[in-house]
């Protein structure tokens, strides 16, 4: 027995050694994203996003020849940990990157940075990772999950509004969100309302919602949900009495689906899609040439990862199995970020400026977003201070 | 007239739509379920295609009427190619069997109008005329198009009351429901009635997709959701009967809208603190299910079961 593990240690290091020598020669990235099922929204305009970074790049991130290994988690937790085992096992990524939901970030978390292994989340940052069980080898290039939110609570306190009503679907992330935006506003709360998360019909809620005449409502209703919502809220002739504040709502995926029936609807992001800065433009220009559509808020994050890669690569000229140089490169977070001005907090995830929006009727006649003013300037989220990195 | 009264006259209203919203689907299911003894666990696609088919025409050519047209034809023609592809062949089989391919239907279905559609949502428009507000009562105002839907569900449930009980083909159905050999015996054809019973389960899976396509998102899997709450009605009704579908879904819609509405007050005054808060949405969405079980511990075949013998 001890003989056996002597050996197989000793094939190990020889490995790692032979490795070492031929890691600098190409760079593995694995991409992992959900593209079938109800989820497959967010996870294909992630995807996307990062092809228009390697359509940027010609395939070079870093300058090393770069191969991204797109695999599909199907939305479930056990899928997501087999695909991490593949990359390590099978691919020998040097990255792992993308990921859609927060509950298959939650599930690969600890296979991923207990083996050491460089992750950028494109899109979930869920507070156990931002706080308490953050690791040196997890950077985000999206948010922290209650930001969003925080701004929206910043940016109605800052308005001065009272006697808000608030509703939200019953599960984890509604709690989180309406707990977000309650640490930012102070003011009057009219009502709290948490819907079942299967729930079609909205009517009843919005009687009441008329009945108890409340100054305002703020909303989270994510993906089809919130297609429903809005076009209820509308539908029953809400809009005009009471505006309606959304986090995590609507955006480029929804807004087609929702129509005129969005427009007046008041929004946080961390993105300003339309900002007059020569990468946010191209970023645009080039995903609406090559897709046909304009890109969400996910799309933006995942050619950031990329791009923020590139960076970090090229600051170690390409030697990235030193991890050490290599995390320190990522996070100097040197790259020029479709947001603008990028930096890192002691946890991993962005300090970055949110913004809030308004759905107007664009110059083709559909809805748009535009953006109006900053929510929360350079914010980092509540959880940095319990992670023990510095 | 006071505020109570108005919002007591509108939660109601809203019970008797989603109601309505809910017996459409549920006729379909329960015809089919009770004439053929398949569990159809692929109406919820048959529900998909009409709201996806109406969605994609009424945008493309404008006209509403043409999109509905298509949807009911489109989700009657897939319902039929279902029939003599899929069903046909596991009628004999047990219910494990019918779960099992009508389940794989569904999530073939959901991967192709992902393919043709995208994984995005579709709009769907509120047709011109029936959008906005109709004055009912002083202080209320309701949305047309959902009178729109409490219209044509009460048309198409005096349509099928009329079908089934005072028809020739409605006789037949009857009959087959109630012995499906001995009516083979005197004469039925009885694959040909299965495809016309299945044929016009699909005609109204479609028709009540297209309905809830401007309510709802239209997004590959949207009929998942709503074929639950289709079961239970179907159960609570009596499995097979259309007049218990009705009443059933009539009832499911008032019990659980006005769960939602007045619940959480009802507990508020009743408890200090916060637990209104906590145990209500919790409790509400429970209530059709504890309906349920109530239902089926007193009554196991459902509160109105066709007459069999």
């Amino acid at each position: 027995m001890g003989k056996r593990r002597g050996f197989l240690l000793a094939a190990t290091a020889l490995a790692a050694l032979v490795q070492t020598a031929q890691a600098a020669d190409k760079l593995t990235i694995g991409f992992m994203t959900t593209l079938s099922g109800p989820g497959a929204v967010i996870g294909v305009e992630l995807r996307d996003g990062m092809l228009i970074a390697m359509d940027h790049l010609n395939k070079k991130v870093g300058g090393l020849p770069t191969s991204v290994i797109v695999e599909d988690d199907q939305q479930k937790p056990d899928v997501a940990r087999q695909l991490v085992n593949k990359f390590q096992k099978s691919d020998r990524i040097d990255v792992a990157a993308g990921f859609s939901f927060s509950n298959l970030m939650l599930a690969v978390y600890g296979p991923l940075t207990q083996a050491g292994t460089v992750t950028i989340s494109s899109n979930p940052g869920p507070s156990q990772i931002a706080g308490k069980e953050c690791s040196p080898y997890f950077f985000s290039t999206s948010w922290q999950g209650d930001s969003w939110a925080e701004a929206m609570g910043a940016y109605l306190q800052k308005k001065g509004v009272q006697n808000i009503y608030l509703i939200a679907p019953n599960y984890a992330a509604g709690k989180d969100v309406l707990t977000g935006f309650k640490r930012f506003y102070k003011g009057s709360v009219a009502g709290e309302v948490y819907t079942p998360l299967s729930q079609l019909d909205f009517s009843a809620e919005l009687a009441q919602i008329r009945a108890t005449n409340p100054s305002a409502v703020f909303a989270f209703f994510p993906g089809g949900l919130g297609i429903q919502f809005v076009k209820q809220y509308s539908q029953a002739g809400l809009k005009d009495k009471f505006t309606l504040y959304t986090s995590y709502t609507i955006d480029n995926t929804t807004l087609p689906a929702i129509g005129e029936d969005a427009v007046g609807l008041i929004n946080t992001t961390f993105w300003n899609a339309g900002a007059d800065n020569p990468v946010t433009k191209k970023f645009v220009a080039d995903f609406q040439a090559k897709f046909g559509r304009p890109p969400a808020e996910y799309a933006a994050q995942a050619y950031d990862t990329i791009m923020l890669l590139d960076s970090a690569v090229k600051a170690v000229n390409g030697k990235i199995e030193d991890k050490p140089a290599f995390l320190a490169a990522i996070r100097k977070a040197d790259f020029k970020s479709v947001r603008g001005a990028f930096r890192f907090n002691s946890n991993g995830f962005p300090i970055q400026d949110y913004f809030q929006g308004r759905v107007v009727k664009g110059e083709d006649g559909k809805p748009t977003i535009r953006i109006e003013d900053i929510a929360l300037k350079d914010h980092g989220d509540a959880y940095a201070s319990e992670c023990g990195l510095k | 007239m006071s505020a109570g009264t108005v919002l007591l006259v509108e939660q109601s209203l809203n019970g008797l739509q989603f109601g309505i919203m809910l017996f459409l689907m549920a006729a379909g299911l329960t015809l089919v379920f009770g004439v053929m003894n398949v569990v159809n666990l692929a109406h919820g696609s048959l529900y998909m295609v009409g709201a996806y088919l109406c969605a994609s025409v009424f945008a493309a050519s404008g006209s509403f009427l043409l999109g509905v047209s298509t949807g009911i034809a489109g989700a009657t023609l897939v319902g039929i190619l279902f029939e003599v592809t899929v069903f046909r062949r596991i009628y004999d089989g047990d219910h494990l069997d019918h779960v099992l391919a009508t389940f794989g239907l569904t999530l073939i279905c959901n991967e192709v109008v992902r393919m043709i559609w995208g994984p995005t949502a579709l709009f769907a428009a509120v047709p011109q005329g029936l959008a906005g507000q109709v004055q009912l009562m002083p202080g209320l105002s309701y949305p047309a198009y959902r009178l729109a839907i409490i219209v044509v569900g009460l048309m198409v449930a005096g349509l099928l009351y009329v079908l089934v009980n005072r028809t020739r083909l409605g006789m037949v159905i009857r009959a087959s429901a109630s012995n499906r050999t001995m009516a083979a015996a005197l004469g039925v054809n009885d694959v040909v009635l299965y495809t016309i019973v299945f044929g016009l389960g699909a005609a109204l899976a479609g028709l009540s997709g297209l309905m809830a396509a401007p309510v709802f998102a239209v997004t590959p899997g949207m009929g998942d959701n709503v074929l639950i709450l289709s079961f239970v009605v179907v159960v609570i009704g009596g499995i097979g009967s259309v007049r218990g579908a009705f009443l059933a879904a009539l009832l499911i819609g008032f019990v659980d809208t006005f769960g939602r509405a007045f619940l959480r007050p009802l507990l508020a005054s009743l408890f200090a603190g916060n637990v209104a808060d906590n145990a209500a949405p919790a409790m509400a969405s429970l209530l059709i299910y504890a309906l349920m079980a109530v239902v089926l511990f007193f009554r196991p075949q459902g509160l109105f079961p066709p007459r069999t013998r």
